[in-house]
């Protein structure tokens, strides 16, 4: 199971962003690889509009299983993200992610 | 961390003037964010020291290079926005930057480049606390990027300086600036006058505001001049289950204090200061 | 003649200006007001005749055909505006981020796109003898000013002569749309306030009708409140003071009900009477 976060900064101690759309980052982990990945979407913030969508898309490619953030993607972002089976999770704003995470796998495979 | 932002839908209602006067009560415990960035005028009260400025990029604008340009045309004929002369000169404040005269240029001549539009500073202002603001250039596409940036920039100070407040003066209307001046609020302080007018975009900014879910608060400024529209929002705002804080006086105080670049809280010391601190108390209570 | 009436600062009493002009001029002539302040239109809070049409705005946006499209991705990475997104076996367009380029569509290898009007807001035409009465409002969610008054200023151009005096309501400050209002405008009234903000917020609109090359002038509102330094910018930087509107409570009151201001008061009348003037001097010169 693979679960993404929005966050704010690069590496595993960061909290997770609240905003969906101008995320700077995207942390990723594998439950089986037990591996991580980094997404540096700071790119976005030269977009002016659209800024939901087009991380949305990011999160597609991807191919996550649960996404967690805080505030939930608008509109816009959640058209594309319908589009994967993406369970979402909000709420989680400013929580730290590598705890999150922990508590969300033991929470999924408690299950 | 909790965020207070102060929207207003119409101008003119006094959401700048009742901004600065909640960053002067709240002194060094928040950050003060100025998001009304294409008409900012919190800093005339604040009093802001820009101690760093900081050069703001959004959108771009083609241009033709003479030298390469074949005079072909293809350019003018692609263009939807006739931003393209005759001459082969492209008016900035025209150009959407949309890029395709860019991609369809036989001759490689046109490029597009990233459109200084105004300035971010982060500054110290008088009564202790950070301010940042922002200043968007003439034409610019106020899109909400900046608005964007000018709050994660105080949503960062806030964090480092371990504060767990940031005020933030709203942009006015309902469009992009505005729903990034209130994505991730905990508060919407929606200050308003009894006036048609006042009351007509009250309702549809408030309509923007609760489909973000977002709690709101609301102050009736001038409230005396209209008895009859006062007592018509206030039962709106029941109705809504938006929280009543206060109702101000029309007076000319107000102006007074700004003349004088302060605020009412610096400059009066009666009943109208008093009513501001009342809000200010009660905002506190509704964002534990 | 188009004469645009715009500010700075919001709330200085741009709207009020120009439906006591457009009501008080109806009186004597044909006028036409055009409300363009699209996201928060007031002006039929004042005035308030009968509507003859109504009338939807459409803006251009790509439509896909699915059974053309390879995905191969090309509309999305041509669009600056993320307006249209391509999936693995789907294209998602988002109409409120087009701004209506074109180049998607034009440039797909397969046809595969075609461009197609989307609502984006109202005209309502209202009329009541001598004063024509445009609005046009913007549907919430839609986040373009600019297509709708565009189009309104087509349709303005269409219906009337430019013989007649045709008041735009701009929306408030700097921004993409007050400039598309004042652009083509013969001339320019910025309205403010003689306060800190207001004169603030003025010159901010004065470097823009500048750069803009127009032809503009100043009408205080709201005149006794806050100090001179208005008016002593105006002397310094040449800018004519049309009209100094008195600050008075009872302007307020009025304003508060929705009331036309000239015919209680018999000062702002006088006012308007000045701004009148300078309007048609300014038309003469033109024609």
């Amino acid at each position: 199971m693979k679960i993404a976060f929005t966050s704010k900064g690069k590496d595993w101690n960061s909290e997770v962003e609240p905003r969906f759309g101008r995320a700077d980052y995207i942390l990723v982990y594998d439950t089986e690889t037990e591996s991580r990945e980094c997404i540096d979407n700071t790119s976005i913030r030269d977009v002016e509009h659209g800024a939901g969508p087009k991380t949305a898309k990011l999160i597609l490619d991807l191919k996550p299983n649960v996404l967690v953030t805080g505030i939930g993607p608008g509109g816009n972002a959640s058209r594309v993200l319908d589009k994967a089976n993406v369970e979402i999770l909000t709420g989680y704003g400013d929580k730290p992610i590598l705890d999150t995470c922990m508590n969300l796998i033991k929470e999924l495979s408690d299950k | 961390m909790k965020e207070i932002v102060v929207i207003s839908g119409k101008g003119g209602t006094g959401k700048t003037s009742i901004t600065a006067s909640l960053a002067t009560l709240a002194r060094e415990q928040v950050v003060v964010a100025d998001c009304d960035v294409d008409a900012a005028d919190l800093h005339l009260l604040l009093k802001p020291d820009f101690a760093s400025s900081n050069d703001y990029y959004s959108g771009h604008s083609a241009k033709i290079d003479k030298n390469t340009c074949i005079e072909c045309g293809a350019c003018i004929k692609a263009c939807h926005f006739e931003a393209i002369n005759s001459d082969f000169v492209i008016d900035e404040i025209s150009c959407e930057g949309c890029g395709y005269c860019e991609k369809i240029c036989p001759a490689n001549a046109i490029s597009l480049v990233d459109s200084h539009v105004g300035n971010w500073y982060r500054s110290s202002t008088k009564c202790d606390n950070t301010l940042v603001h922002a200043r968007l250039g003439i034409g610019a596409d106020n899109s909400g990027k900046l608005v964007a940036m000018v709050k994660k920039e105080a949503r960062q100070i806030a964090e480092k300086n371990n504060l767990d407040m940031i005020i933030i003066d709203g942009s006015p209307g309902i469009g992009c600036p505005v729903v990034s001046s209130l994505s991730g609020a905990d508060l919407v302080v929606l200050v308003t006058e009894p006036t048609i007018s006042g009351f007509h975009d009250l309702k549809r900014v408030y309509e923007l505001v609760d489909s973000f879910n977002i709690k709101a608060a609301c102050i009736i400024n001038k409230a005396d001049i209209n008895v009859d529209i006062c007592d018509q929002i206030e039962l709106f705002l029941k109705d809504k289950g938006i929280e009543h804080l206060v109702n101000l006086p029309y007076d000319e105080r107000f102006t007074n204090a700004m003349l004088e670049a302060k605020t009412i809280i610096e400059y009066d010391n009666g009943q109208l200061k008093a009513l501001v601190e009342e809000s200010w108390s009660k905002i506190k209570t509704l964002i534990k | 003649m188009k004469v645009a009436i715009a500010s700075g600062k919001g709330g200085t009493g741009k709207t009020t200006l120009s439906s006591n002009l457009a009501s008080y001029l109806s009186e004597s002539e044909d006028v036409v007001l055009v409300d363009l302040d699209v996201e928060e239109p007031n002006s039929s809070l004042f005035i308030s005749v009968e509507e003859i049409s109504k009338k939807e705005i459409f803006k251009m946006v790509p439509s896909v055909d699915l059974d053309k499209c390879t995905f191969c991705g090309m509309c999305n990475d041509n669009c600056r505006f993320n307006a249209i997104i391509s999936l693995d076996d789907d294209v998602l367009v988002f109409p409120d981020l087009c701004h209506s380029c074109y180049a998607c569509a034009d440039l797909c290898k397969s046809n595969a796109i075609s461009m197609i009007p989307v609502r984006n807001g109202v005209l309502t035409h209202m009329r009541d003898d001598a004063l024509s009465f445009i609005e046009s409002r913007l549907d919430v969610g839609q986040e373009q000013s600019i297509p709708l008054i565009k189009q309104t200023l087509d349709y303005v151009d269409e219906k009337f002569s430019d013989d007649t005096i045709i008041l735009l309501d701009s929306p408030p400050g700097t921004s993409c749309p007050v400039i598309e209002v004042t652009k083509d405008a013969d001339y320019v009234i910025l309205v403010t306030e003689p306060t800190p903000f207001g004169l603030h917020d003025l010159k901010i609109a004065v470097e823009t009708m500048r750069i803009l090359n127009k032809d503009f002038g100043v009408v205080a509102n709201r005149y006794g409140l806050g100090n001179d330094d208005l008016i002593e910018y105006c002397r310094t930087e040449n800018i004519p003071l049309l009209a100094k509107i008195a600050n008075d409570k009872r302007v307020a009151e009025l304003y508060s009900k929705g009331s036309l201001l000239y015919n209680h008061i018999p000062d702002v009348k006088q006012q308007l009477d000045l701004v009148i003037s300078c309007i048609k001097k300014k038309k003469g010169q033109c024609s």
